[in-house]
């Protein structure tokens, strides 16, 4: 895709404006809501087109970030096509999450371009292990959880490869706070605190342990907090995964890449 | 500090982590206030959240306070006049403006760190502030789509990102001590 086809449904003035600050540009002009098309506006905006090519370290990262947010938009996606799923008190937190990992697919998406991974084939019931994800509630918000909690250690993890390019940078950090978001209330909704309390996966199963391998820390940069508990150092710092620990994760429900 | 009582947060990686310092000692003395004198009928379950919460912000003053060593800022004198703290819904608005602030405070401070460490350090304490900010928004409007309302995330599934002096000036109400930032960003 070229720089003229994405630009070509706007108008030349703004397309310029578009190619020099598209820091502004999505700033002011989500904000103002002056385009319809958010994919056409944030692929006019990818640093690609104005900078001829991101670094292959920063495509990695982003193709990495789509293949979570493919995961969770899937999930959400199917999970509100099944009648009697979600229970009605809860099914507005449902679809604003749902909302938010469709936004993210479309913005990783029109930000990699022709760079972006394609979407895997998913399996939500790894192999048989919840064979019930999508007729019992306690199983689906069960693995809400557990791949909230991972996409918030997931974007951690790759945020220091971003360095540099500052506005990839702070878009990654937008969408992982979102998922810091989503992934407190879906552990309100199953009764859990929603912060981390040391490397616990609470009453979630024995398979989602490495969800929270490393959780329990309690010394950062060589300092200990000791004006209170341990636990609550603990819950006071959410840690990274690598994106192996991530992929191992993820990959227990990824049938074909 | 200037001979005019007000505080400069210095300059790069110090600034900005004096910067975070600054509002958690903010964060830090609301809570321990809302603890020791909680609002009228405060559940046992938000009692128990509010002094996770207030637990967070200490750790996370007092981490920054031991990291920049003697590169810290001072204590800050807070402002909580126009707080009533017997009122459920006065502590909770309040609550949620700066945990909100603190998230956008973070997601807009990261690119300004040159040490990778303290960009994980930073990416480690903002996704706890955006859980508290959930929490908080989940306890004023329950089971809705507040927790990651469309007021605060925008097009995009975005979370903000505010700039140093954008979040200053909306936490200077509640900071008695003048504090400046005339060199970040």
């Amino acid at each position: 895709m070229t720089y003229q086809t994405l630009l070509g449904g706007i108008e030349p003035a703004f397309a310029t404006k578009v190619a020099s600050r598209r820091d502004l540009i999505v700033t002011n002009a989500l904000r103002l809501g002056v385009l319809a098309s958010v994919p056409v506006l944030l692929g006019a905006c990818a640093a690609r087109l104005v900078s001829g090519g991101m670094p292959k370290t920063v495509v990695e990262v982003l193709n990495f970030a789509l293949t979570l947010e493919y995961l969770e938009d899937d999930f959400y996606t199917t999970a509100l096509g099944k009648p009697g799923l979600i229970p009605t008190r809860v099914r507005p937190v449902f679809e604003q999450i749902s909302k938010h990992e469709s936004e993210h697919v479309a913005l990783l998406k029109t930000v990699l371009g022709l760079d972006a991974v394609q979407k895997p084939k998913f399996d939500f019931t790894a192999g048989g292990t919840f064979g019930d994800v999508f007729t019992n509630y306690r199983t689906f918000v069960a693995l809400s959880q557990a791949f909230e909690d991972t996409g918030v250690r997931a974007y951690k993890g790759q945020a220091t490869k971003l360095m540099g390019a500052d506005f990839i940078l702070t878009t990654a950090l937008k969408i992982h706070s979102v998922e810091a978001r989503h992934a407190a209330e879906v552990r309100r909704l199953r009764g859990e605190k929603p912060w981390i309390t040391g490397s616990s996966r609470g009453s979630l199963p024995a398979a989602a342990q490495p969800v929270y391998a490393g959780e329990g820390k309690t010394v950062e940069l060589g300092i200990t907090p000791s004006g209170v508990p341990a636990s609550a150092v603990s819950e006071a710092f959410d840690e990274p995964l690598t994106k192996e620990q991530v992929l191992a994760i993820a990959g227990m429900f990824i049938v074909s890449a | 500090m200037a001979a005019d009582g007000s505080i400069d947060l210095g300059m790069g990686d110090v600034g900005i982590l004096n910067y975070a310092y600054a509002l958690e000692q903010l964060e830090a003395a609301f809570y321990t206030q809302v603890t020791r004198t909680p609002y009228r009928r405060m559940s046992s379950a938000e009692r128990h959240i509010l002094r996770d919460i207030r637990d967070h912000e200490i750790a996370h003053r007092d981490f920054f306070r031991a990291a920049l060593g003697r590169n810290a800022i001072p204590a800050l004198t807070v402002d909580f006049s126009k707080v009533d703290f017997g009122s459920r819904d006065s502590v909770l608005t309040t609550a949620r403006t700066f945990e909100d602030l603190g998230v956008a405070a973070y997601n807009g401070g990261g690119q300004y760190l040159k040490k990778p460490e303290y960009l994980l350090l930073a990416g480690k304490i903002v996704s706890v502030e955006a859980r508290h900010a959930a929490t908080i928004r989940d306890l004023i409007a329950p089971f809705s789509s507040a927790f990651a309302g469309d007021d605060v995330v925008g097009i995009g599934g975005l979370d903000e990102a505010k700039s140093p002096s954008e979040v200053l000036s909306a936490a200077r109400p509640f900071i008695r001590t003048p504090v400046t930032a005339p060199q970040l960003s």
